[in-house]
């Protein structure tokens, strides 16, 4: 971090540990204090616009290259919306193939979010030396943690594999359903798995809940912990939903504020504002208006808007989750601190591998029935898929011929991006309540935990912005006259 | 009774050769067991030398030979492999890539392109030559099939097939240059043109994703180039029809 002799703005570039390239200012008012925290995204790629002439069949091969950790998030969305355009019903075995991919793909970036991103924080310390506050970090610490941990992803990235052919960028999922059925080698080989990973996640939730009971209090209290709606899909019977279903929002009382929404709807449901200062847009629910509207989505949010999840673990443990976190305000029934998006996120883990362990005894993912083949019998088709971080939509117009006139894709961590803001600011205030002096350090535990605020909300920008990169961030603190009084970058 | 043309003998790459008077070199050096890499030329079909893949060095020759398009001839010396014909072939090769908008990642064709195989068999890895990043288009009014003239090399097997083989003639050459393009009918959308027959023989022999049936996604089109040779020698020996 460099220091300025009129100091007025802390930089946090790059934010470590996260998918993309953003960095983190924070703004002191007259007095030196934390007035605001802003969150930019500075990476663009316009995916949206070199999608168009594009024959639609080729959206899932070519926006499930926008990311290289959720390809399978945009694959489904490409996906549905083909099936849309078909104006076809996938067979049954390719709905549930799909679901059974998803649940992969959500296993897998939430064992990379908590064991290799996250824990380093929570298991190794804030404090501890930042050189060796990472996944190899946690090696050293606890080899045998992070060697399940790093198996747990590899588990669904390897199922990814076993189903669609190839654990990145696979094109498995097509208009009208998926291009094989499973077969009774990977059954077989999840079977032997499951049991590993189950065992995994079952110490990870111990370990977390034990810090919760400890050390990570003043975090829970403090990582953007605020009233916000929150968006996800549910079942139709208001159950746990990661591919199907229709759209729910709740608020932080718990009250549904709106329900049953079809993602056809979402531009008269959600509004994208822009700032000069980030790439990466604004979502926000269009009838509370912007910045009123602001939700949340993504593992916490899938949690909240659900009853139940329908597995019996999993639905302990969201019952444990809700009484550990849950707001009185909303009776214990929703969680509104973001720092417990980690908590979700193992919740989630526990949710996918016993909906694993129920499909793969269906008999049905081994028919050979997994294609409903069709012409082109619509011009414009949204599709809406449950990514890891969050609600992810599709939107397609064709022309006549089934080339692409216009694209928009909703990202998860887009419509996370008010909360960030608002969960850096918070941490901010709660970690540096003291007028920053001209000319002063930052203390490091201090600022990487402004940076861990964004780490839980495992924002991954490549996707946000459909942009190029790795995830380096900077922090720069900023004065009251807009001048940069310190800066940290990492690379 | 026909009667055989006469034999000719010559040299490839220091072996002796001996071939009937009327076949290419591309067969001699096939013949004998030798691969150069081709892209224009496919069996059944009228050779047009138009890839310049399959170049060969003749002494006394002074200038380099497609071999698809040149006869053998008594005491023809003919090297194969030269390091001057490799640097040549893979410069033909990033040629075809710096043209055109090749992007593998998402292409029907991947894993089944005959481009990307002889990228490979060239050793090319990356082109040295700027890439054009043409403004092309997607011809997609057929019903059946389309037309992605970004991934079109001009190799003109489409044209040939059609005319030669299912006798339809929708395909053509138009235009000059870099603006040199396959057509369809007198340059009209392809599902305009009535002289198709809808068969497919185009799309099965196009050696990249430029022809494909409209439901393939990446890495999903199965070409079957064969096909050209085994419909020439059938209708060549009226093996269906009465002679």
């Amino acid at each position: 971090m460099g220091t300025d002799p009129t100091p007025r703005t802390i930089t946090i570039d790059p934010v470590t540990r996260i998918e993309g390239h953003a960095k983190i200012t924070l703004h002191l008012d007259d007095a030196g204090r934390i007035a605001d925290a802003r969150f930019h995204v500075v990476e663009y790629r316009g995916f949206e616009t070199f999608c168009e002439g594009r024959p639609f069949t080729e959206m899932a091969g070519i926006t499930a290259r926008i990311c290289g950790i959720c390809p399978v998030s945009h694959l489904l969305a490409a996906a549905k919306t083909g099936d849309k355009l078909l104006a076809v019903q996938p067979p049954p075995a390719a709905r549930k193939l799909r679901r059974l991919l998803n649940l992969a793909q959500l296993t897998q970036s939430h064992a990379l979010s908590f064991f290799h991103l996250s824990s380093p924080d929570f298991l190794l310390g804030w404090e501890s030396d930042p050189a060796r506050r990472n996944v190899f970090g946690l090696m050293a610490a606890d080899p045998e943690l992070a060697r399940a941990g790093i198996r747990l992803r590899q588990f669904g990235q390897q199922l990814i594999e076993q189903l669609a052919g190839r654990k990145i960028h696979s094109a498995w999922a097509v208009p009208g359903g998926v291009r094989t059925p499973m077969t009774a080698a990977t059954a077989a080989w999840i079977r032997e798995r499951l049991p590993e990973a189950m065992a995994t996640v079952a110490r990870a939730l111990e370990l977390y809940k034990a810090l919760l009971d400890g050390p990570l209090q003043r975090e829970q209290r403090s990582f953007g912990d605020f009233p916000s709606l929150f968006m996800g899909l549910v079942a139709p019977d208001g159950g746990w939903e990661c591919i199907e279903g229709a759209i729910r929002f709740i608020d932080s009382t718990g009250q549904i504020v709106a329900d049953g929404l079809s993602e056809d709807d979402y531009a008269s449901i959600l509004g994208e504002a822009v700032e000069s200062w980030s790439y990466l847009k604004f979502p926000y629910y269009k009838p509370l208006g912007y910045p009123g509207g602001m939700y949340r989505v993504g593992p916490l949010a899938r949690l909240n808007v659900c009853e139940r999840i329908g597995t019996a673990w999993a639905d302990r443990e969201l019952a444990e989750l809700r009484a550990r976190s849950g707001t009185p305000g909303s009776g214990g029934r929703i969680v509104t601190s973001s720092f417990a998006y980690h908590h979700a996120r193992l919740v989630e883990i526990v949710a996918c591998l016993e909906a694993i362990g129920q499909l793969v005894e269906d008999p049905e993912l081994q028919s050979p029935h997994v294609r409903s083949h069709a012409g082109l019998n619509a011009t414009e088709a949204v599709g809406v898929s449950e990514a890891p971080r969050g609600t992810l939509f599709h939107h397609y117009r064709v022309d006549d011929d089934g080339l692409i006139t216009r694209v928009n894709l909703i990202i998860a961590t887009g419509q996370n991006n008010l909360a960030m803001n608002r969960t850096v600011a918070q941490i901010a205030r709660e970690f540096i309540p003291e007028p920053v002096a001209a000319g002063a350090e930052i203390p490091e535990p201090l600022l990487n935990r402004v940076e861990a605020g964004i780490r839980c909300f495992d924002p991954c920008l490549s996707c946000s912005t459909h942009a190029a990169g790795q995830m380096p961030l900077r922090m720069a603190l900023v004065d009251a006259g807009g001048r940069v009084l310190a800066e940290r970058v990492r690379d | 009774m026909s009667v055989d043309p006469p034999v000719v003998h010559g040299h490839i790459n220091g072996q002796v050769f001996s071939a009937a008077a009327d076949a290419t070199l591309l067969q001699v050096i096939r013949a004998a067991g030798l691969q150069v890499p081709t892209l224009c030329h496919l069996d059944g079909l009228t050779p047009v030398g138009a890839c310049r893949l399959c170049l060969v060095a003749i002494e006394g020759h002074p200038k380099l030979e497609p071999a698809c398009v040149t006869t053998v001839a008594e005491g023809m010396v003919v090297h194969t492999h030269t390091p001057e014909l490799e640097t040549y072939r893979r410069m033909a090769v990033e040629l075809f890539f710096a043209e055109g908008n090749h992007v593998c990642a998402f292409c029907v064709a991947n894993g089944s392109c005959e481009l990307q195989d002889v990228a490979v068999e060239v050793g090319m890895d990356h082109s040295r030559f700027p890439y054009q990043y043409p403004q092309r288009h997607v011809d997609a009014s057929h019903t059946q099939f389309s037309l992605d003239h970004h991934r079109c090399i001009l190799c003109t097997r489409c044209v040939r097939v059609c005319d030669e083989i299912e006798g339809a003639h929708v395909w053509d050459v138009g235009y000059r240059g870099s603006a040199c393009s396959i057509i369809a009918g007198l340059d009209q959308p392809w599902g305009e043109v009535a002289a198709c027959t809808s068969c497919g023989k185009c799309v099965d022999v196009c050696p990249t994703g430029a022809l494909f049936r409209k439901e393939d996604g990446t890495a999903e089109k199965h070409p079957h180039p064969e096909r050209a040779a085994q419909l020439a020698e059938a209708r060549h020996e009226h093996r269906w029809t009465n002679p």
